[in-house]
């Protein structure tokens, strides 16, 4: 049987605009892929816990609070503890391209995608860098 | 990783090797097959099926039992069950929006699941799953279904208990004498009891109770109220579901219900194992024909099933 590519859509932090990351699990949705969406202010551990359980392969993180330099890093040691390395993760939001440099180039972020970002642009970004073989 | 590193792995408490293994039977075929044959000795969960009409507050009730299982100190697993989008095969999975507060807890484990397109308000592999959760140590095991109206009865044969989850003010009395979900039932929720209507609803259920005559097997399905956002009624519901896993097991009815379930899932198990042999350049051709109406379809069963034997 097919493998569904499966995605954690979650909304770290304290700030409740969730129109977008509804918008991005509707895409994802769309293009066939199955979407756990957790709601609104999640922790780190919360959203490793997730993830762990639900045995995805993405994990999108949508964060308008400005608080990605703190909550996204945590997030991928998290990941890293529990041996997670193969899931990728990405980021959307109001993140200034100084910080999403960092969080690809020293957190293993594998892409940030600023307002703006068309939804076809994420899904293909997804569907070419997921891991589905995994050990 | 081996089958066997893997149930190991996940009967020691592993919780990736048991969110590994999931997906593994959800995918099926032959790794799935040996996984559950492996696990299969060990799952001995009481598993609890709750269902209803959308919106009637499954979730919220299911995180409210969790909750009051826990209290009680028994760790508790759930598998809630969301439907795929029969255009795209995507789905959005919102059940743990309404689990939060169960997160944390390390004798918690929830599994979303799609529906696959499966009609009956489960997956194909929900009680494979349901299966390795228990054999990973959960001696409870909550399954929710998809938004469910009247048939979608599929949860009366992989769950020990059924719980219906009604509300207040859908639909008239006739409503609660047709056949389907109602009867399914061995606990009926009357939820979001802080509306009008509560008592007239719990009135009709019971009422259409009596009429049904001596209660099946000897249990009366109990009525009870609840409002499952603030918990009210949650430790009633699981006083009733401990009676009855008490009724399943002083009479003979764990062992007729244990009958037919294994039917059915010998019945399942045939019919993937046969569907995976025929499927091939001849089940192509005859899509075709049958298409065209150059053949009809039992006579191509019967082309296959006698090219199968041989």
């Amino acid at each position: 049987m097919e493998r569904k590519i499966r995605v954690l859509v979650a909304k770290p932090g304290l700030d409740g605009h969730d129109r977008g990351a509804k918008v991005i699990a509707r895409a994802l949705r769309d293009a066939g892929m199955e979407v756990i969406y957790t709601g609104l202010q999640q922790t780190p551990q919360m959203i490793v816990e997730a993830a762990l359980q639900e045995d995805v392969d993405v994990i999108g993180l949508s964060i308008l609070s400005g608080a990605h330099m703190t909550l996204l890093p945590k997030v991928m040691q998290l990941l890293r503890e529990h041996g997670m390395t193969d899931v990728l993760v990405v980021a959307g939001g109001i993140i200034s391209d100084e910080d999403a440099e960092i969080l690809k180039r020293e957190h293993g972020i594998a892409e940030v995608f600023g307002p703006g970002s068309s939804t076809q642009a994420i899904v293909e970004f997804i569907r070419s860098n997921v891991q589905l073989a995994r050990g | 990783m081996s089958e066997h590193d893997l149930v190991a792995r996940l009967r020691n408490g592993d919780r990736r090797a048991l969110a590994r293994a999931i997906s593994l039977v959800e995918q099926g075929g032959p790794a799935a097959r040996a996984l559950l044959a492996l696990a299969y000795p060990y799952a001995q969960a009481h598993r609890v099926g709750i269902t209803g009409p959308p919106g009637a507050g499954k979730s919220t009730l299911v995180t409210a039992l969790a909750q009051e299982w826990r209290k009680r100190g028994v760790p508790v697993g759930i598998v809630a069950v969301d439907p795929s989008s029969p255009f795209s095969g995507g789905a959005v999975l919102g059940d743990r929006i309404r689990m939060q507060v169960l997160s944390g807890d390390p004798g918690v484990f929830i599994r979303s699941m799609a529906n696959r397109g499966r009609m009956g308000g489960l997956a194909r592999a929900t009680a494979d799953a349901v299966t390795l959760i228990a054999a990973a140590g959960f001696p409870v095991v909550l399954i929710e279904t998809v938004g469910a109206g009247q048939d979608e009865v599929d949860i009366a044969q992989a769950a020990d208990t059924t719980i219906v989850v009604e509300v207040p003010g859908m639909g008239d009395d006739v409503q609660s004498i047709k056949a389907g979900m109602l009867e399914i039932a061995d606990v009926f929720v009357v939820n979001k009891a802080d509306r009008p209507g509560v008592d007239q609803m719990v009135r009709q259920l019971r009422t259409m109770l009596q009429l049904g005559g001596a209660p099946m097997q000897g249990w009366v399905p109990p009525v009870l109220t609840a409002i499952a956002t603030t918990g009210e009624g949650c430790a009633q519901i699981v006083d009733a579901v401990e009676q009855h896993r008490q009724h399943l097991t002083t009479t003979d009815t764990q062992i007729r219900r244990a009958l037919v379930a294994a039917e059915r899932e010998l019945s399942a198990a045939v019919q993937e194992l046969i569907l995976e042999r025929l499927r091939g350049p001849r089940w192509e051709a005859y899509i075709n024909e049958i298409a065209a109406r150059r053949r009809d379809p039992y006579a191509a069963a019967m082309a296959l099933l006698d090219g199968c034997e041989g």
